[in-house]
Order: C-alpha cells, then structure tokens, then sequence
C-alpha cells in the first residue's frame, strides 16, 4: 500500500483560450484532508475532475491510490466517492430511491437508511429531491458519494451558496469522514472551510500553484501575522507604509489600503500620526489576523472570491 | 435492519419507470393524446351515406322538367338559379355542375379535375335521359361493400399506433438522456462503477412495459369504440410493436447521442419525425406519392410499421409475410443503437 492516496505529476490541460491546468504537482497522503484554493476559473474543477478521471489531462502522470485510470478505471470507481460542482439529481426521486439507486452501483458499501440517519436526512426519506432545501440537496450529494464506502473522497465546492448551519453540518459530514480514516480533497474559495477542515491547502492561479503548505504554514509565510485596513480623505500616497514599523507591505482592496504588519501596538500609533502629519484624515480602521486571503492578496494583488 | 441491495440494472430501470409515471405531462402525451386523437378523427370519418352533391338548373321553360327528373336521383340536391347566380355557386364551389340549355341540347358545366363534379354530370345526365325514356341495354345492379377492415378508421388506427410508437420510442430516450446530460447526472452517474450498458439497457427495459401498455390501451380504444379488430395474432401484433418501438428507440439514442440542449434534441427530433409524419402513411396511402420516391418512402421505419401493422391487424397476415419488414425495421434499431452507443456523450 503506497503512503500516497492521490499523486499527479506534470499535469497540463490546456483549452483553446486557456491553460486551465499548467504543470501541476501533487501529493496527498493517505488519511489526509486537503483543499484546493483559488478563485474562481484558477483551474481547480478541472484539476479535481482529472484526478476524478472523468476529464482526460493533455500531458502527465496521476496516481490515485496506487492505480491509473486507464488500468484500473472500475477498481477505482469502486474506492472513490465524488461529489460534483453542479450535478441535478432526479428531482422525482425520492431521497431514499435515490440513494438505493447509488447503492447498487457499488460491490460493497453502506446501507442507505443507515446513512441518511448519520446525514440527518431520515426525515426526508420519503421526500422528492425537487423538494430540499440547498443543504440538504448537498448532504444528499454527500450520502451519494459515501454510499459506495469509499477509501478518497472528492468534493468540488461542496459548501457553496449554503447558509452558515448547512455548511456546519457538512463539515461535520467531512471531519466524521476523516475520523474512519478517509482521505479527502476538495476545493473552495471560503477560507475559513479550508483553515477549518484541510490539513495541507495548496493555493492555485492560473493554473500554477503558488502555495502549498498547512494554513498555519501558509500565513507564517506572510511575515506578517496582522493586517490592518484603512481609508482616509484624501487618501494616502502608496510609499507611506515605508515609514511604518514592522510593516511589509501596503495593497490596494476596494479603495482602502491593507497594511501587512508584525505588530499592531507598534504600528498603529505611527500610522495615525503619519496620517495626521500628511494633513488627511482617518475616515475607517480596522484590524484582523491575517488569514489565508491575505496570503493570496499578498502573493497576487487580487482577491480569491473576485466576484 | 439493512435493505436488501438489489442489482444495479434492476434499481434503474425501476427508477426510470417511477420517474416517467411521475411526470403527469409524459403520462398524457403517451397515452392520452392518441386516444383523443383517434377519436377525433373516428368521428370526422365515421360511416355514413355519401353525401348528395348540390347542382344548379339555370331559369329557363325547360328549368321544371329538368328539376323534377333530377329529384329523383338519390345523389343529387338540384335548385334552379339565375344564369349569374348559377356561375357565382359553381365558382364559389356550392354546387358542382350547372345545368343549362342551348340551341344543341342540355350543356354541363362543371370543372373536369374535381372527381365528385365529373360524377355529379354522370348522375344529372343519367337521370335527365331516364325521364325522357332511355332504356338501359345490359340489365345491371349493385352490390355495396361495406366490410369491417375496409373502412377509414381500419386503416387509421394501425396509422396512429405506429406513429405513437415513433413518438413515444424517439420522446422515451430522448427526453430523459438529453435531461440527465443537462443537469451533469450522466456525468454523474459515470463517476460511479455503475455500467454504462446498465444505463442505457435499463432505458429499454422500462420502455417495454409502457410499450405493452401503450399498444394494449390504443388496440383496446380501437376495438370497444369503432370495433375495429385485430384480424391477425395478437402475438404477432405484439411483437410487431415491441419490435417497431426498439427500432424508434435505438432511433432515439442516435438522435440523442450527441444533443447537448432540450432544444438541439427537439429540432433534431423533429428533423426525423415530420417527414415520416408526412410520408409514410398514417393519414392516407402513401401510394398516391409519385413511384419514383415510393422505394425511398417504403424503406422508412415508420412506413415499415405501419405496412407491417396494417398486414397484420387489416389482412390477418403471418409471421412469414411480416418477417422482411420486421427485419428490416430491426436492422434500422439496431445498426442505430450501435452507433449511437460509439459516439455518445456522457458528459
């Protein structure tokens, strides 16, 4: 048994008028929980449908649980469990018929009311699919996808457009997963889904990665464990953050400016009394710990969710 | 207490057959609307005695005689009318021959491409001869058929089964593929062990059973209501449909293989119906098309069908006269399943 549970080298997938997967690598060890970040068209559903072997990759290598997909295409249908970006299940299925339906597929795997008792789906059972709330449809994506009692589960955006009680019962869903020893990989532009449940995030633009690391790892790598974010009238000159003490760096974001700083008691005070020196004046101020969309600013100049 | 697990070929076709009986729209397109249509047009063409055709006697001394001699034929309704008048009603269709009078004798005025006006003169001059005493040389008389299977509804309802057949054999796979493709649940679905020729086999199956249904309730409208009836086996005809309806959805998968939208699969749908519609004789004969395209029009499975229908329901014809057209239509099933099985695309 390889150490390994998922593994692509030199991965490329280039569309027409775009390099949608441009010479990625990675590892994911067994037991692991790891996320793809990026915004949105960075290229993460194509490389997750890649690994899934349901898009074929122009070039390289990718190894899913010491097999191939052009080997070992059933086995390994057998072993993984996916959860699709935007997959419509039949909405004149009940959610029972439904994950019957999934059952049979697999060889072996787990009984379906058991599982809609773990998802907290028993009550809709009975219920058609057209009939659930956003949540619930993606639980019942989730019990498709575990029904198969998989060893790697893949999920594509699980959580997005959920309301904040939804996404908790899905994590939830994942982190019980991961107790039995699964092995996951999913993507998401929430932060907090990342710095809550991955191990290991790899953040990915364009195709490339540009970071790869534990959260933690990840916003040590900024230097700068805080952040502060302020507007003033008229605004400031871009070299200020120069004067600062401890600062690291000054980005642009909707019109207000972020500073990067290793301390906010020494920073702080100096930056009212620059601004006060330049003759302007404070108009917001506000502070945060730095979190992985600082990271990203930081490394891009862009935004993850540049909606 | 675990359900049991039952195999995969079973659980989708079950749920094709649930999804299908769930949709209401579906369940009135297959079943509902041919038997309004049959009864529509049951009616509209119902047996009864041929109409009495109108014809006009232009104003004149000779205008009574006349009138009286052609009362008292039974398939004419003469009036006199003025000579204006009498040219406006032939123009216009109201009547179909104008009687008038010159220096030679009795004139028909009637237009020659109609077939109930060249009959009507026939009628007019039969009778104005008679009462002025012609006898006829040869002693004649008639015998009116009117046997069952001869009728119009005979020859519509075999029409209307196979059509309902093409629709519901090209709708049951189209509709359900192109959706699921839509909606990614192919993709889905491949993302699973799941066979891909499960998927497609339990498209099939669940068909089978609505085409039992489909053929049992139309044959049985047809029966009860217009008592048209099966001359031929039942069995026969039974295979007959069950083989027409593969045919139309092996049709259906190519036709579908490769649609992307609900709106490519219906342009495309219709690309392929609309013609047979028009072709391959559900409404009328396909005998009065020019001969040089009947080949062409006999070699459409929908015309195989019906011909194949027709022989067994309307002249109690066997297996061994239906086989060429069975075969025939099973190639065109099967040659298209096959190829649309190569180039389709699940996501």
């Amino acid at each position: 048994m390889p150490s390994d549970a998922i593994l692509c080298r030199s991965l490329k997938k280039y569309y027409a008028d775009v390099k949608a997967v441009d010479g990625l690598e990675l590892s994911i060890a067994a037991g692991e929980c790891f996320g793809l970040l990026g915004p949105n068209g960075a290229g993460k559903t194509t490389t997750i449908e890649i690994l899934e072997g349901l898009t074929p990759a122009d070039s390289g290598d990718v190894e899913i649980l010491g097999m191939t997909w052009r080997r070992d295409e059933r086995a390994l249908r057998e072993r993984i469990g996916i959860s699709l970006q935007e997959t419509q299940l039949a909405e004149k299925l009940t959610v029972l018929e439904t994950l019957r339906l999934f059952r049979s597929f697999y060889r072996n795997g787990h009984d379906p009311d058991e599982l809609l008792r773990d998802l907290s789906l028993d009550e809709k059972r009975d219920a058609r699919v057209g009939k659930l709330s956003g949540g619930q449809r993606q639980r019942l994506a989730a019990a498709c996808a575990l029904v198969g009692d998989p060893d790697i589960l893949f999920l594509d955006e699980p959580t997005t457009g959920l309301d904040p009680q939804s996404r908790l019962q899905l994590w939830d869903v994942v982190q019980r997963f991961r107790q039995k020893g699964g092995t996951v990989l999913l993507t998401t532009h929430y932060m907090e889904e990342a710095e809550r449940l991955c191990d290991r995030v790899a953040i990915i633009d364009h195709g490339h990665l540009i970071a790869l690391g534990t959260p933690a790892e990840l916003i040590g790598k900024l230097e700068a464990p805080h952040i502060i974010e302020f507007t003033s009238e008229p605004p400031l000159s871009e070299d200020i953050w120069k004067r600062l003490p401890g600062c690291h760096g000054m980005t642009a974001k909707n019109g207000s400016w972020m500073l990067r700083v290793d301390s906010l008691a020494d920073a702080v005070p100096k930056l009212l009394a620059t601004i006060d020196e330049q003759g302007s004046k404070l108009v917001t101020l506000s502070t945060h710990a730095a979190t992985l969309e600082d990271l990203f600013v930081s490394l891009t100049g862009r935004e993850l969710r540049d909606a | 207490m675990p359900s049991e697990v039952r195999p995969a070929l079973i659980e989708l076709t079950s749920v094709r057959t649930k999804e299908f009986l769930r949709e209401t729209e579906a369940v009135f397109w297959v079943f509902g609307f041919p038997l309004i249509l049959a009864l529509a047009l049951g009616f509209a063409f119902r047996d009864k005695p041929p109409d009495r055709v109108p014809v006009a006697v232009i104003e004149g001394p000779a205008a009574a005689e006349q009138l009286a001699a052609l009362s008292k034929s039974p398939a004419l309704i003469p009036r006199v009318m003025k000579e204006a008048d009498a040219r406006e009603a032939l123009r216009h269709g109201k009547v179909s021959v104008v009687i008038a009078n010159d220096a030679k004798g009795v004139v028909y005025r009637f237009d020659p491409t109609r077939p109930e006006a060249r009959v009507a003169r026939q009628d007019a001059d039969d009778a104005l001869q008679r009462a002025r005493g012609r006898r006829d040389v040869v002693p004649a008389h008639e015998e009116h058929v009117r046997e069952q299977g001869a009728r119009y509804i005979d020859f519509l309802l075999p029409g209307l089964l196979g059509m309902n057949l093409m629709g519901t054999g090209m709708w049951g796979m189209g509709f359900t593929i192109a959706n699921a493709r839509m909606k990614k649940l192919l993709k889905r679905l491949v993302a699973t062990p799941m066979r891909k020729s499960d998927y497609l086999l339990a498209q099939f199956l669940s068909r089978l059973l609505f085409l039992i249904v489909e053929t049992t309730v139309l044959v049985a409208f047809g029966w009860l209501v217009f008592g048209v009836r099966v001359n031929g086996s039942i069995l026969l005809l039974m295979l007959t449909c069950i083989v027409g309806g593969y045919a139309f959805s092996g049709i259906g998968l190519l036709t579908v293989s490769r649609a992307k939208t609900l709106e490519a699969v219906s342009g495309m749908m219709n690309l392929i119906m609309v013609p047979m519609w028009i072709c391959s004789g559900i409404f009328f004969s396909y005998e009065r098309f020019p001969e040089t395209v009947k080949p062409v029009i006999r070699a459409l499975p929908l015309t195989l069908l019906n011909d194949a229908l027709r022989m067994v329901m309307n002249d109690a014809a066997g297996l061994a006269e239906v086989a060429p057209r069975l075969l025939a239509l099973a190639v065109w099933g099967v040659v298209s399943f096959l190829i649309g099985l190569k180039i389709f695309r699940w996501q």
